[in-house]
């Protein structure tokens, strides 16, 4: 069952063609890594997908309904997919609980109570339970990225994109938030991730992607792209990484 | 013989007295600089006090303006007139508060459909600032009525706190428009692919944002309405500048002036320590949340 | 470091004790002028009288065609009770009407300490003896009477005691002694509004903002007859004990103000004050008076 679908996506910035035609097919409970260089359109693409950006050319479909149509409630379809972003984005004039129970009260309906409940219950499961009545900023960055994750999983969405959730991360604070993304694709989360960390890409993708230029110029899975890469890009790319020791 | 481990000690005592003397010294030059300060104020204050009192037109300019009896006999009648100022600031604040944040909101709506209102909001802030409040007043106060329209209040009271929202209103609304765009566009971003609206975003995450970070200018704005709130006397209302007036002219002399002043002074200070106490206890959220771009 | 900041804080108390203690008298001239000769008199510009009032001037105190600077009316003109009042005593000091200069003093300025820009400032300002502190008074050159102005087919416009009127909302101009007047004499109700210009106080008897605007007769003549259409001057309020009078402002402690009284009261002695009353402010006279 395909769970998110991109046809033919383009998207530039002014005169910058970031995304030259798209084309991604996610099952559900596949777990996706995005690789490539910075301003490949890894960020981009993701944006595209849950509609912060508008695109240019090509569908979106989730769950088999094209969310790109015109006259398509735009907050409804935000409601399924959840997303986190690389600079976490909590909210800083709100407790760690309330930042969690926000949308599941304001756009879900949920009572406080219920909302609490369900918000204390993914708090607690990703070890987080004691830091409900903190504000973000009491908080280390690790701690703040896994409320931002618990955050977006509170609406239980159907699809999870990650953009870059590790990077602004100090190194010793990587580890706890890559085990909070390896339970859920654990659980069978259908994820799209993006990232720089490959060796967590290896150990938990299903599928990886290489973008490069606005292109997916490679797919298959870990040990094809890590082991056998085809396209020379792919292997210009994999080889500054492993001279950078990050392989 | 002392070994490795026996010098270690002296080197952390030496670096804990060198610390200890380090810290006498900071405070040492902070007293000297603090007492410097103090004392060079008050040889120039000194100066202009001389200065002052020893000017050949000082004994007229004391009996009219430091009259001590003109001062304290004045001043009940022009508290009494000041609960007039009292009462339209704090009714008008308020509505200030809501109509600016209604048009500031209405000047960050983006996109081409919202236009017209983004362009309504823009004239009402550029005419609200630009024409001086005393003619508004005046306008309102004395020409509305003069239309003599049924039903319409003829009050010139009421006109005159019209006039200052009105004006106001065209203050304060850039003030929140300041704030609202310095909150990252991260925020809304997180908010927005939360599922929530435009509005629910705008109410819950960016306006609880946008209005602590401002409230120093608004503090200003209000202190300012205070002031403003003489400008009902042009109309003829007695509050406490024209009561002030008023007594001056009996006398020809400007004791009750300095009345008026003290009351209005009076009433910035608590407002303006309020302020400071209500950031104190905001600026531990200020920084969180996420990276600074 | 403690003992300089005690030092200086010492040197302030000291000014600052001074600073309260020294009133000493300093008059703004000499004493009494032995001769009130044309060339011994204390002027401003010495060879030309100059005259101050505010602006705009209005009739029957000032009448003519004005001309920039001056609104409503011209004081130039010699039209006008208190224009011609101004050049009679100027002949009598020994003045031309050419060697008479006009300015504009605003009500405010013509009390405001330090020097003066007048040598008297003639303005509808009334005696009174807490003002006689600040500033010289010349003796009167017109005794006043208030009145009170209504709107015609109004409630007020049927009052005819002084006690009737005090249920309504009065209003006076910012300077005149009526604001005084209402409150010692009528005790209205409700607090009554006083304003700093002449149109401001027009337009809220216009408007029915006010019921009725307190002001001296023969301004309240001219309100009625141009400015407020479809009014009328209610009544008059009896003389009051010691009376209204108005006088020229000088300087306080200027020796001028000798020379002045001495030309008012030959003016007063050979008619000219009671002339001058008959043609500018005859119909001052015909409103029922108010008990």
């Amino acid at each position: 069952m395909s769970a998110l679908r991109l046809e033919g996506v383009h998207k530039s910035f002014g005169a910058n063609e970031v995304l030259r035609g798209i084309d991604l097919e996610l099952e559900d409970h596949e777990v996706v890594c995005l690789i490539g260089a910075s301003g490949s359109g890894k960020s981009t693409l993701l944006r595209c997908v849950n509609l912060l950006e508008p695109l240019d050319r090509g569908r979106v479909f989730l769950d088999h309904e094209e969310i790109t149509r015109r006259g398509v409630d735009v907050n409804a379809v935000r409601r399924r997919i959840g997303i986190v972003f690389q600079a976490y984005n909590l909210f800083p004039h709100m407790t760690v609980l309330r930042n969690v129970t926000l949308a599941p009260r304001d756009v879900l309906g949920l009572g406080r109570q219920e909302a609490e409940a369900r918000g204390l219950e993914l708090l607690g499961r990703f070890g987080l339970a004691d830091k409900r009545d903190e504000y973000p900023d009491r908080l280390s960055g690790g701690q703040q990225q896994r409320v931002a994750i618990v955050r977006a999983l509170a609406m239980g969405p159907e699809l999870m994109l990650l953009d870059e959730v590790t990077s602004a991360l100090d190194p010793e604070l990587v580890a706890e938030v890559l085990s909070v993304i390896r339970e859920l694709a654990g659980v069978g989360m259908t994820m799209l991730i993006a990232t720089h960390e490959m060796g967590f890409a290896r150990d938990v993708a299903s599928r990886v992607c290489f973008l490069d230029g606005g292109q997916i110029l490679e797919d298959g899975t870990p040990e094809a792209i890590f082991g056998r890469p085809q396209n020379p890009r792919t292997q210009q790319f994999l080889g500054q990484i492993v001279e950078a020791g990050r392989l | 013989m002392a070994s490795e481990g026996d010098r270690r000690p002296d080197l952390e005592v030496e670096a804990r007295r060198s610390r200890v003397l380090g810290g006498l010294r900071l405070e040492a030059e902070g007293a000297r600089g603090v007492a410097i300060a103090l004392l060079s104020t008050a040889v120039f204050l000194t100066a202009v006090v001389v200065a002052v009192t020893q000017s050949p037109g000082w004994p007229e300019v004391h009996r009219a303006f430091f009259g001590w009896h003109d001062i304290t006999s004045t001043f009940p009648e022009i508290a009494r007139a000041f609960k007039l100022n009292v009462k339209i600031f704090l009714v008008c604040e308020v509505f200030i508060l809501i109509l600016a944040l209604v048009i500031a909101v209405l000047r960050s709506l983006p996109g081409p459909v919202f236009f017209p209102l983004r362009a309504l909001a823009i004239i009402y802030t550029d005419l609200a600032r630009g024409v001086p409040t005393i003619l508004v007043i005046a306008l309102l106060g004395y020409g509305v009525p003069g239309l003599q329209l049924q039903g319409v209040p003829t009050s010139r009271v009421f006109w005159a706190g019209v006039g200052l929202v009105l004006v106001y209103s065209g203050y304060v609304a850039e003030v929140y428009r300041a704030g609202i765009e310095s909150v990252h566009p991260s925020q809304e971003a997180a908010a927005r692919s939360l599922g929530l609206s435009r509005f629910q975003a705008l109410r819950r995450v960016i306006l609880p944002q946008a209005v602590r970070r401002v409230i120093p200018p608004l503090l200003n704005d209000f202190i300012g309405l205070q002031k403003d709130t003489a400008l009902v006397g042009t109309l003829g209302v007695v509050e406490a500048f024209n009561q002030s007036m008023i007594d001056s002219s009996a006398t020809f002399t400007f004791g009750a002036y300095l009345a008026a002043a003290s009351l209005f002074v009076l009433l910035t200070i608590p407002l303006a320590r309020l302020t400071d106490w209500l950031i104190l206890r905001d600026r531990r959220r200020r920084q969180a949340g996420g990276l600074l771009t | 470091m403690r003992k300089l900041g005690l030092f200086g804080l010492g040197l302030l108390v000291i000014a600052l004790a001074a600073a309260c203690g020294s009133t000493k008298k300093q008059t703004a001239t000499g004493g009494s002028p032995s001769s009130c000769a044309k060339g011994s008199l204390n002027l401003v510009t010495p060879g030309q009288l100059t005259v101050g009032t505010d602006n705009p001037a209005f009739p029957p105190w000032y009448g003519g065609t004005p001309h920039s600077p001056w609104k409503v009316s011209d004081p130039r003109s010699g039209k006008g009770y208190e224009s011609a009042v101004a050049y009679a005593v100027a002949k009598q000091l020994g003045f031309s009407k050419s060697e008479v200069t006009w300015v504009h003093v605003p009500f405010a300025t013509s009390y405001a300490p330090g020097s003066k820009s007048f040598d008297f400032d003639i303005n509808q300002i009334s005696y009174t003896p807490a003002r006689a502190k600040q500033v010289a008074f010349s003796d009167s050159y017109y005794d006043v009477n208030q009145s009170v102005v209504v709107n015609n087919g109004t409630k007020i416009a049927s009052v005819t005691t002084v006690k009737g009127l005090a249920p309504y909302e009065l209003g006076a101009q910012l300077g005149t002694t009526s604001y005084q007047f209402i409150q010692n004499t009528i005790k209205p109700a409700k607090k009554p509004s006083v304003f700093p210009t002449n149109a401001g106080a027009v337009q809220a008897l216009k408007n029915k903002q006010i019921d009725g605007l307190v002001v001296d007769l023969p301004t309240a003549f001219y309100v009625t007859a141009v400015q407020v259409p479809n009014s009328k001057v209610l009544g008059q309020f009896p003389a009051q004990p010691g009376g209204e009078h108005f006088g020229l402002v000088l300087a306080k402690g200027n020796s001028l103000v000798t020379c002045v009284n001495k030309a008012l009261s030959t003016l007063r002695g050979n008619g000219t004050l009671m002339q001058l009353q008959q043609q500018w402010l005859a119909k001052a006279t015909g409103a029922p008076i108010l008990k």
